[in-house]
């Protein structure tokens, strides 16, 4: 690299600025196809295939063999290069799909994850950016290794980073299936295929390098696809097509028609409907398998009964319905009665929009705000410990650039999480003002679409029979709420392919970060520092590169088998990654007494406390340990699993300082490389007195 | 004399990295304020802002302006810092020089 940074700086402005130019220009191409008779499903396919080929393309022109190349992109990334690859990486699928779907199911609460996932910048920018850079190694095992000596501090790291690496990337690579199958048509199956083979095609090729340039074109991709749809959005309901500026005033008219659903007589007569299905089903439940055959032999009699007494006509049609329509057996009661007694979770009235820590009486508004504020502090310590973002800051110049691109990176970020809630807002504008009292022989195209694609994402029905839609008819799936936004705002199909392929940016960027994380940590962690010293480069690249394809495709398989348990899991990875480095890393930085022992203990015990507090609260957990006790007896300030980490963080914090003060302090070399990281630059000789003076 | 010096880098060494500790400290107690003193008290700070509940703007909004601000205003400090006590890196070095460690 004979270049300068700043004319390799100013190539790549120009190559992305073009790049831009070539995405909107090929949006605009399919947009101008469409118009002429070019179908849905080709649309999709053409932005399938174009996306996975750019991303393959950019692996194959960064492939390489250099071990600084294939670990940190050479450390040469710009400030604001690194800032979009930030973005990339952090933004997942959940971040693009999701996020606004849970602003406009939760309102308020859904807000703790807006705050969470970029406020935890500010730690990565006070406490950890630049001394890692500084540092300057490959991996976050790499610093604990050499600030607490040996390989027991690395191996603990390495279990950590794998732990919640991999769950995190199998939910990756559930997003690419689910996306991908969207787009085309495709099989889930398939999807999760090609979208493997887009991850690996560039990760395996180039490592870090690749991944850090398909990144930035990835981040941009999503931006765009962001943020044209609820701009539409925003102008077609506000006249403004600042939708953050603008959904205040949609806000204050969202509050109003809240406060006049939650009155109206239809909405209660439907809620109550719900209410009395559920109850009976859960009578029917508490007496089974007898409520079977006695509820069967009532609806009989009844009809019998009816007929006798020559009652209505429609009286009898009714009878006959109730015994027509009633379980054929035991099991499809025993089925159709668990759904109905589901009802319940609809029988509540619309939680208000704007209100913070909606709940009954004034204890459970203060366990829901102890919630709120422990999941944000989650969200926080975990973005700040996750090691597929620290790494990045390995790859910029200088510290002085680690530090700026963290600018960047949450400046980038918050583009989108500053957008999300004005998205959840205008949206449930729609909802609740165009969709809510329109007839449902007049419903909407795009509802009518959904509804038949996945019931899941979107269902109607008219449980009261009066043709008119209500609120509380409505069923809705979060992701929906950002994949049909470009309908609801009456947007061309073209624009909905851009949206599914941001979602897929999302997707893979964040998922080749993972992957090269874990297989780093495997094969630079495990196999060149602790297993064999002396292995060349080469073969170092190897084993990584192997290592790759292997837990890619263990993570495909995992994905593949469609756990529930995935959202879970990846909130489950943010209090893991918080309990187990965040004390560690910051106290290595911030004071010189941590030792190792204390170190290791103190990740093991936030670990342990974060995993046990899990296991007995989450129900799929307890299932797993055979944990029969109420949750109640194991739950402490009402606190839920996902927030388990508000316990590990601080008695990391904790072990780590009380078991340091016990034992001897760190040896001399891990002193100094505290000093070493502190200070960007130190004089050589004591006698230098810095360039400043020059 | 030479002992003078190291002792003045020391001197030096002690006063950045203590000025670094302060800012950290007062920009943490301002992130805190914005994020889990607005959030805790939340249903009191319901009033008009903008056309918004005020506790819902800071948490879908000002808090992350705030968090933004104080990221690019601690990396504008620390990089004055570095120069101010010699501490920073010289620039466009060529690869490998900086990682040498």
């Amino acid at each position: 690299m004979n270049e300068t940074q700043s004319a390799f700086t100013a190539r790549l402005k120009r190559v992305y600025a073009w790049y831009t130019v070539g995405v909107v220009g090929f949006v605009l191409l399919l947009g101008w196809l469409e118009q002429v008779g070019l179908t849905r499903n080709w649309i999709g396919y053409l932005f399938l295939l174009a996306t996975v080929v750019l991303y393959a393309a950019i692996g194959v022109m960064s492939r390489t063999t250099n071990a600084a190349e294939y670990y940190v992109a050479g450390r040469r990334v710009p400030a604001i290069f690194n800032g979009m690859a930030t973005g990339a990486d952090w933004m997942s699928a959940a971040s693009f799909i999701g996020l606004a779907g849970t602003l406009y199911l939760q309102g308020y609460t859904g807000l703790a994850f807006i705050m969470g996932w970029t406020g935890g910048y500010v730690l990565v920018a006070l406490f950890l950016a630049p001394y890692l850079r500084k540092f300057g190694q490959y991996t976050i095992p790499d610093f604990l290794g050499a600030r607490y000596g040996g390989h027991a501090a690395r191996s603990v790291g390495v279990v950590v980073a794998i732990m919640c690496s991999f769950v995190y990337l199998v939910a990756q690579i559930y997003g690419v299936g689910l996306i991908t199958s969207k787009l085309t048509g495709l099989s889930f199956g398939e999807g999760v295929f090609v979208g493997l083979a887009g991850i690996l095609v560039c990760s395996f090729l180039g490592g870090m390098r690749a991944v850090t340039w398909t990144q930035v074109a990835q981040y941009i991709i999503l931006i765009l696809a962001y943020m044209i749809p609820v701009i539409w959005l925003s102008a077609k309901h506000t006249g403004n097509p600042l939708p953050q500026v603008a959904y205040g005033a949609v806000l204050d008219k969202v509050s109003a028609r809240e406060e006049a659903l939650l009155n109206d007589p239809k909405e209660i007569e439907v809620r109550k409907i719900f209410a009395d299905r559920a109850d009976t089903a859960e009578r029917m439940l508490a007496g089974f398998p007898r409520s079977f055959e006695e509820g069967k032999a009532q609806a009989q009699r009844a009809l019998d009964q009816a007929k006798g007494r020559r009652a209505p006509p429609e009286q009898i049609a009714a009878a006959q319905k109730a015994v027509d329509t009633y379980p054929k057996d035991a099991n499809a009661a025993k089925l159709a009665w668990s759904k109905d007694l589901a009802l319940r979770s609809r029988t509540a009235p619309p939680q208000r929009h704007a209100e913070a820590f909606p709940a009954e009486g004034d204890a459970a508004k203060s366990a829901s705000r102890r919630n709120f504020l422990a999941l944000v502090f989650c969200l926080m310590m975990g973005t700040a410990a996750l090691p597929h973002i620290l790494t990045r800051y390995y790859t910029t110049p200088s510290v002085k650039e680690a530090r700026e691109s963290v600018v960047w990176s949450i400046f980038f970020i918050t583009l989108l999480y500053i957008t999300a809630p004005a998205l959840a807002v205008l949206v449930k504008f729609d909802i609740y003002s165009m969709l809510v009292g329109s007839e449902f022989s007049k419903l909407p195209a795009w509802v009518n679409s959904w509804a038949r694609v996945d019931p899941t994402l979107l269902s109607i029905t008219d449980v009261n029979r009066d043709g008119i839609v209500q609120l509380a008819e409505i069923l809705i799936g979060s992701d929906i709420v950002v994949l049909a936004t470009p309908e609801i705002a009456g947007l061309p199909y073209v624009i909905s392919g851009l949206v599914a392929a941001g979602g897929l940016a999302a997707a893979l960027s964040t998922a080749d970060g993972l992957l090269l994380t874990i297989a780093n940590a495997l094969s630079h962690d495990v196999y060149y520092k602790i297993l064999k010293p002396d292995a060349s480069t080469i073969m170092r690249l190897s084993v990584s590169k192997a290592l790759l394809l292997f837990v890619a495709m263990l993570a495909a398989y995992v994905a593949a088998r469609k756990s529930a348990d995935i959202l879970f899991l990846v909130s489950a990875a943010f209090s893991l990654a918080a309990a187990g480095f965040f004390p560690a890393l910051v106290l290595g930085i911030f004071w010189k007494r941590a030792t190792s022992i204390a170190a290791i203990a103190g990740m093991f015990s936030g670990v342990a406390i974060t995993f046990y507090y899990m296991a007995t609260t989450y129900p799929w957990l307890r299932g797993l340990f055979g944990i029969t006790d109420s949750v109640a007896s194991y739950t402490w300030w009402d606190m839920s699993p996902i927030s388990a980490g508000v316990f590990g963080v601080p008695l990391g914090f904790a072990v780590i300082v009380v078991v340091s003060l016990f034992t001897r302090p760190p040896t001399a070399e891990a002193q100094a490389l505290v000093d070493f990281v502190r200070y960007p630059r130190l004089p050589a000789s004591p006698g230098d007195p810095g360039p400043n003076t020059k | 004399m030479q002992a003078d010096v190291r002792s003045a880098l020391e001197q030096r060494k002690r006063e950045y990295w203590r000025r670094n500790q302060r800012m950290i400290a007062v920009l943490m107690v301002v992130g805190f304020v914005v994020t889990f003193g607005v959030a805790y008290l939340a249903r009191d700070l319901s009033f008009k802002f903008f056309g918004w509940p005020f506790s819902f703007w800071m948490a879908a909004q000002g808090a992350l302006l705030v968090y933004v601000a104080l990221v690019w205003f601690y990396a504008r400090f620390m990089n004055r810092l570095d120069r101010e006590y010699g501490f920073e890196e010289i620039s466009e070095r060529s690869e490998g020089a900086q990682s040498s460690r």
